[in-house]
């Protein structure tokens, strides 16, 4: 049981990384269009 | 590829006769319908953009593509042009928010974003699909705003400024911090339940010591979700305190607020019961219902922002002491009264004034919902936001500004909203009884264990108030409402208001507007008469083959009609503005428009015989040399369901009532058709109000549903206001309800689903009653643990949720009986 002692400040310490993930993504406007880059990724062929 | 294998290869549009555009694309010459979609196909060609035709999933606009070239856009460079929408970077750097109009697939994203990035100088296009806009970034010592606009013009879309800063910015930060509130609480919930679930199920296998560790971790995840995800909770119960009201958000605040002391209290001196794991699961339920409120909010928030349209940028304003001889373009916020302005075909006037010169007709359906083209000569008065529709005018301007209709409009739609009773508030009152009675119930429960055991008496006063924790009663409304707009959302209604529902449930009166509500707002044919040797479908394909080529709404009407019937092919079409068409079929002289144009060709006039005097209808003559062919009657035809809608509301036991700006006859001649008892015509804005007024001042809750800007006082007048989606977006903007599709008979949906959400919030509330009258006696009397007070909260909260939930299969059922359509009820009030 020795090993919650490391296991739960490591949780701790994960879930205020994905907390820090999601306000970069948030910030950075990924959910700001839903729609475009589902297309995006099909048109995005390079006819040059 | 969606392809045009028999149309226009770029629009789909059926190629007319006679045409020939090709373009060479990707090595094969393709046709195109006119020269518009051919300088579109160009462009992109030219650009080397030509994947665009291969991945694109829908057609574009044709109507966009088909305009006249772009005009010469360099006064988008004047500063006074740019400076509400374009932020100045370091460096000469600006970027700009424009709204696009025409985007219909992702490949017209990638379409404009290629684009735009070869540009020399554009340092960054990004097109967001969801909100029809593009982001730019340009460095203004290389490339100017006009180039890119032109550049996305000559693509077959129309580009404008977008006020960022005006609101939208506001309301998407507000949708952000949600978002992350949201995040917060549900990262923190789910994780903090992994320290409390053990803690519940392992019993004495927990060594203190682990427990201690597992509550320090709660505590510090507790602590973002207090602070920040409840802090507009917080800072609700406060104002409400401060206006000595005890809103819905003070009992959850006040939960909220001791359950977490006492926890904190609890971890700090390794005494008593935490409850983090209910705190914040408290808090991710309540705010994750907020948040779908303030999404379907701004959704209907974006219709205003394209009101943009309706003032234009730029006015062709005539060089003083020129004559009409030359022209410059100026802002139109620079006018000033006395100025000369031409205004083209097709153009928005801008600002209001007097006709000097040109004889053409204005459609001023935005301002006064009336469909019909307004004609308009020298002397008569036109206003700023209106389209010109036919041939140029000459306008001395005479007000700008806060003086102009427009503008007068929107401070008596101001007036009214300030105005608005509040009807939400009704909601607030059980909750404040609740919390009236729950708080000195939970404070003489912990006073009666101070006398039986002191070491209790702080757990119970938390366990009453977390175990009957108002999550049930704060839920109860809201989620049945979240799911009952869902519901109508996907039928094509949307909510745009919290009271929306409620109102429209305890609504007794519902007033129409006839313009654009009951009638589709816009002219059709609703009858043709033959005279001569032709019968009905030869004189609509003569009819048809002579107003092909024009823009004008009576050609929109014929068209459709004409569809399928066998084509002809018009010569020597000449157009004469404001009368009508002459054109030769087959060696044939033929002449559409006003009956005095077609008499002049028939050589007598219409027999008399033959000309009513109807208001509500437009009469279009057709006629040879030898004589009249037809007579077509054009009208703004019954909306489909219109009919059936209002039996409907009759059978649910409301009132229907007719109230329009248009004529008398118009509005009686409708109400018949429809069976609609109560009728009022020829009534203006204040008019309207002062009807509405008069119906709540005899205690009538009033449903109106209206469609253009000069009902959008009397629309926020009404309890709940309902705007028809094809409406003006102003209208929108203000309205409680907008319904998106055309069929108005989805409404009777819209009410039925409203009464539905207000039946299950009445079951909600007594099933929270019921339940806080056994479970907070058990809790006082000390027999409740943290995990029954958890799984209590939990689990009441569960079957109010799923409840709301039976709604949303509820969607509105809008498809009346075939029979019941209104086409047959519009048929019969014309003969």
């Amino acid at each position: 049981m020795e090993i919650l002692y490391l296991l739960i400040p490591i949780s701790v310490a994960l879930v205020f990384g994905a907390g820090a993930v999601f306000w970069w993504a948030l910030g950075s406007g990924q959910f700001e269009d839903l729609e475009g880059p589902a297309h995006r990724i099909l048109t995005d062929d390079d006819p040059d | 590829m969606t392809g045009a294998a028999t149309g226009c290869f770029h629009c789909g549009e059926p190629i007319p006769a006679g045409a020939s555009f090709g373009v060479a694309i990707d090595g094969a010459v393709r046709s195109m319908c006119c020269a518009g979609c051919a300088a579109v196909a160009r462009a992109i060609a030219g650009g080397g953009l030509t994947a665009y035709y291969r991945n694109r999933s829908a057609l574009p606009r044709h109507d966009l593509a088909a305009s006249a070239p772009p005009r010469d856009l360099t006064v988008y460079d004047l500063p006074e042009v740019q400076k509400p929408f374009v932020r100045q970077g370091p460096g000469g750097v600006r970027q700009a928010t424009l709204l696009v109009e025409g985007v219909t697939c992702g490949a017209c994203a990638w379409l404009i974003e290629r684009r735009l990035r070869g540009i020399d100088g554009v340092r960054s296009a990004a097109v967001n699909l969801s909100a029809r806009r593009v982001q730019v970034e340009w460095d203004d010592a290389r490339a100017r705003l006009s180039a890119i606009l032109q550049a996305v013009a000559a693509l077959g879309y129309r580009a404008s400024g977008f006020d960022a800063a005006a609101g939208e910015s506001a309301a998407a930060r507000e949708r952000r911090a949600m978002l992350w509130r949201l995040f917060v609480a549900g990262l923190a919930m789910m994780q903090v339940m992994m320290y409390a679930v053990p803690v519940y199920l392992s019993g004495a296998d927990m060594t203190p010591d682990v427990e201690r560790l597992m509550r320090w971790a709660s505590f510090v995840l507790t602590v973002p979700v207090i602070l920040w995800s409840a802090g507009a909770f917080f800072s609700n119960a406060w104002r409400g305190l401060r206006a000595h009201r005890l809103v819905m958000d003070l009992p959850v605040a006040l939960g909220i607020a001791i359950a977490f002391a006492a926890s904190v209290w609890a971890t700090v001196t390794g005494r008593g019961e935490v409850y983090f794991d209910s705190v914040t699961m408290f808090v991710f339920l309540l705010l994750g219902a907020r948040y779908l409120e303030v999404l379907a909010r701004a959704r209907a928030a974006e219709t205003q922002q394209r009101l943009v349209r309706h003032t234009p940028a730029v006015a062709e304003r005539i060089v003083p002491g020129s004559g009409a001889a030359r022209t410059e373009r100026v802002a139109a916020a620079r006018l000033e009264p006395g100025d000369l302005v031409q205004v083209a075909p097709g153009a928005i006037i801008p600002a209001d004034g007097t006709v000097t010169a040109g004889t053409s007709a204005a459609d001023e359906s935005l301002l006064t919902g009336e469909s019909r083209p307004v004609a308009k000569r020298a002397g008569d008065r036109v206003t700023g936001g209106s389209v010109n529709l036919e041939s140029p005018l000459t306008v001395a301007v005479t007000r700008v500004g806060p003086e102009s209709v427009l503008a007068g409009i929107m401070r008596l739609m101001d007036r009214a909203q300030a105005g608005r009773p509040r009807v939400a508030e009704i909601a607030d009152r059980a909750a404040q009884c609740f919390i009236a009675i729950l708080i000195p119930v939970a404070l003489a429960a912990a006073a009666a264990w101070l006398w039986i055991d002191p070491s209790r008496a702080l757990w119970v006063l938390v366990a009453v108030l977390v175990v009957s924790c108002p999550c049930a009663l704060s839920l109860a409304t809201p989620a049945a409402f979240a799911a009952a707009t869902g519901a109508l959302h996907r039928g094509g209604i949307l909510v745009t208001r919290g009271h929306a529902l409620e109102t429209l449930a305890r609504a007794t009166h519902v007033v129409f507007d006839k313009t654009g509500t009951l009638t589709s707002g816009r002219l059709s044919l609703i009858g043709v008469t033959p005279l001569g040797d032709l019968d009905r479908e030869a004189c609509l394909a003569v009819a048809a083959a002579l107003e092909r080529g024009s823009e004008h709404p009576i050609a929109w009407a014929l068209l459709p009609v004409a569809a399928g019937l066998s084509q002809n092919t018009a010569e020597d079409v000449t157009n004469h503005p404001g009368r009508g068409v002459e054109a030769r079929i087959r060696g044939r002289r033929f002449r559409i428009g006003s009956p005095a144009f077609a008499s002049e060709l028939a050589g007598r006039p219409l027999p008399a015989e033959l000309t009513f005097a109807a208001d509500d209808v437009t009469v279009v003559a057709l006629a040879d040399e030898q004589g009249y062919l037809a007579l077509f009657a054009l009208g703004d035809a019954l909306r489909s369901g219109a009919g059936w809608l209002v039996r409907e509301l009759e059978a649910a036991g409301k009132t229907v009532c007719v109230l329009s700006g248009d004529r008398q006859r118009t509005v009686t001649h409708v109400a018949r058709a429809l069976g609609i008892g109560i009728a009022a015509g020829e009534a203006g804005p204040e008019a309207k109000l002062d009807f509405v007024r008069g119906l709540q001042a005899r205690g009538a809750v009033v449903a109106m549903v209206g469609d253009g800007v000069n009902d959008a006082p009397v629309l926020a007048q009404a309890q709940v206001s309902i705007a028809m989606g094809g409406g003006t977006d102003l209208a929108h903007a203000s309205a409680d309800v907008v319904c998106l599709a055309d069929d108005i008979g989805r409404l009777a949906g819209a009410f039925a689903t409203a009464r539905a959400a207000l039946r299950i919030v009445r079951q909600n509330l007594a099933w929270a009653a019921a339940y806080n009258a056994v479970a907070i006696p058990l809790a006082a009397a000390g027999w409740v643990t943290p995990l029954a007070a958890g799984v209590g909260m939990a689990a009441s909260s569960l079957a109010v949720v799923v409840n709301a939930l039976r709604l949303q299969g509820s969607a509105p059922d809008a498809n009346p009986p075939p029979f019941a359509r209104a086409g047959s009820a519009q048929e019969q009030a014309l003969t």
